[in-house]
């Protein structure tokens, strides 16, 4: 009896996960195996794939390529977390002020985060333009001779960092600023009778307590960061000169230029790897300083 | 001096006031803060205000010193230009139809997933779930290669099936409305059992109802993600007839690099739509990352 109705349970579970279970087994799970077989191939597609064992991961290991591109995306993780992190919470304690058109402000500052990364970089492109762009023009009124922006080897990531920081502020504004109108409004009242300043209340009651919200946004930037790529094929493709390129577009240029489809599931499986070690580390280190009231 | 006094007297006002925010602040400093987020909208707005403006510019005007931010002439026609040298409106299309197909079906299928995790305790039930959970740390470069591969193999490149497959579930709305149906009542369930309903007829009769807020917001979500989606479109594409909107603009500004009216153009008419979306669901789009938290 109780076989019975379990077989019906599990039938009717079936049913429910089918139209959610077979797609993410036919295009997330399968593939994952399959790159993960691949990796430990050499295969371009045309001939037969040769069995190479671990060799794409040494040859990996030992490419000045991409070894560029890791340095490459680590001086834009350097450049843009803390860029983000800090306008995002300058602005969402900014709109945790009791303010008349809050709710214009929060909009606008969360357009640029529905946009999508190439029109962004379009626009960005357009505004860092050396010659006659906007950005230089208004540097030009204050007597700055700007740079030549993405044209620059030494600007080009620079200037994605910038459009990064702007299309995503907003994002760390939202999720700060729910951390913020979280924190109950009496731990504020009890430091003002105690005479506290307001840097104190914020560096003693703020931050702590915000902490949580920071851990979260931070994990989920720096995930995203490792994995930086629309931006950059719009803004500069990687160059000039390959000045800016990054992992994952190595491992796009890789498998869809030189079809080295082997090579580039190797480099992915790298990149996966550092993502998930990083992020152990940060929880590691998360007791030091994250403050779960 | 006058500015302590003003803040000491507003403190005092703290319990009267107390409400969820409690920003006291003088005038002065109220009054630099509006400043401060005038100037700070500005440079959030002002890159979409350049877009429209550079968009409406003849190419004459396109490279003058200074920047004509209302340009003269005003060229409205560069829409057309840009119609006629690149398909946009194919662009439109496509993107449009994979959005919405995908989103549909991520939906669906995100639900029902999510009505078996919340509602049917079956064997494998916990071990089935961190599974979806950990999908959503593995990074689309992971899979992107094979993905292609098996695409290839099934004669799918370029075509819309290839296009919206990869995107027709979803771990992450499945862990969502999870998480949402697990907040519903269970009594108007319990009593449609007794009346002798099925997990179907409760799925779609109460559980589907009573979610409208989560799914609306995963909805508006998924159909962002999908609009602006920029890597998979890129790779499995490769005429232009295929391509969604980011793919064909990112193409037009390579072909054109200095026709930049007639690229801005196209930019807005891609931002266009989804600006739609926001407006009309604002609140549901900011709550819905502020509570996920996930972004694409």
């Amino acid at each position: 009896m109780v076989g019975e109705r379990g077989r019906r349970k599990a039938a009717t579970a079936i049913l429910f996960l089918a139209p959610s279970l077979v797609p993410m087994t036919l295009f997330m799970l399968g593939p994952m195996a399959g790159s993960l077989g691949l990796s430990l191939f050499r295969w371009d597609l045309l001939r037969p794939p040769k069995f190479i064992g671990l060799a794409n991961f040494t040859n990996a290991l030992a490419d000045p390529a991409l070894q560029e591109a890791v340095g490459h995306t680590l001086f834009f993780i350097v450049g843009y977390l803390p860029l983000v992190y800090v306008g995002g919470l300058l602005l969402a304690l900014a709109l945790n002020q009791r303010l008349r058109g809050l709710a214009f402000f929060r909009a606008a500052y969360f357009l640029p985060v529905i946009t999508s990364w190439v029109v962004v970089a379009i626009m960005w492109r357009w505004l860092l333009n050396p010659g006659t762009g906007m950005v230089n023009f208004a540097l030009g009124l204050v007597g700055i001779q700007g740079p030549g922006w993405w044209t620059d080897p030494t600007w080009a990531m620079p200037s994605i960092i910038i459009a990064s920081a702007w299309k995503d502020l907003g994002y760390v504004m939202v999720i700060l600023l729910a951390g913020l109108q979280s924190i109950p409004p009496e731990y504020y009242e009890a430091a003002s009778v105690d005479g506290a300043s307001r840097w104190t209340r914020f560096r003693h009651i703020t931050l702590p307590l915000l902490s949580p919200a920071s851990f979260f946004v931070l994990m989920i930037s720096l995930i995203n960061s490792f994995q930086v790529f629309d931006q950059v094929q719009v803004m500069t493709a990687g160059g000039p000169a390959g000045a800016s390129t990054v992992v994952v577009q190595q491992i796009y240029v890789d498998a869809f230029r030189y079809s080295q489809m082997g090579y580039a599931s190797a480099v992915s499986w790298l990149l996966f790897v550092a993502i998930l070690a990083v992020t152990a580390v940060q929880f590691r280190l998360q007791k030091r300083w994250v403050n779960y009231a | 001096m006058p500015r302590d006094a003003a803040s000491g007297t507003e403190d005092l006002a703290v319990p009267v006031h107390s409400g969820r925010r409690r920003g006291i602040l003088s005038l002065g400093s109220r009054g630099l803060l509006y400043a401060a987020l005038l100037v700070g909208a500005g440079v959030m707005l002002f890159p979409f205000v350049w877009m429209v403006s550079t968009s409406l510019t003849s190419d004459g005007q396109l490279f003058v010193t200074p920047p004509q931010l209302i340009p003269s002439p005003v060229q409205p026609d560069n829409y057309g230009r840009v119609a006629d040298l690149y398909p946009i409106l194919t662009f439109l299309r496509n993107s449009l139809l994979v959005a919405l197909v995908s989103t549909s079906f991520q939906v669906l299928s995100s639900a029902m997933a999510a009505y078996a995790f919340a509602r049917l305790r079956f064997r494998g039930a916990d071990g089935l779930f961190l599974v979806y959970l950990a999908t959503l740390m593995v990074p689309l470069p992971v899979i992107i290669a094979p993905l292609f591969i098996e695409m290839r193999y099934l004669g799918l490149i370029n075509s819309y099936p290839g296009l919206i497959l990869p995107g027709v579930a979803s771990a992450f709305g499945t862990f969502l409305l999870r998480q949402a149906f697990l907040t519903l009542p269970r009594e108007l369930e319990e009593a449609a059992f007794v009346d002798g309903a099925s997990h179907w007829t409760v799925f779609w009769r109460i559980v589907m109802p009573l979610s409208k807020p989560a799914l609306a917001t995963f909805g508006i979500f998924a159909f962002m993600a999908s609009w602006n989606s920029f890597l998979w479109p890129l790779v499995i594409t490769n005429s232009l007839d295929m391509m969604t909107l980011p793919v064909g603009l990112s193409n037009l500004q390579g072909q054109y690099t200095t026709a930049w009216n007639l690229v801005m153009a196209g930019s807005t008419i891609s931002v266009i739509p989804i600006l739609f979306v926001y407006l009309a669901a604002q609140r549901y789009v900011i709550q819905g990352f502020a509570t996920s938290g996930i972004k694409g």
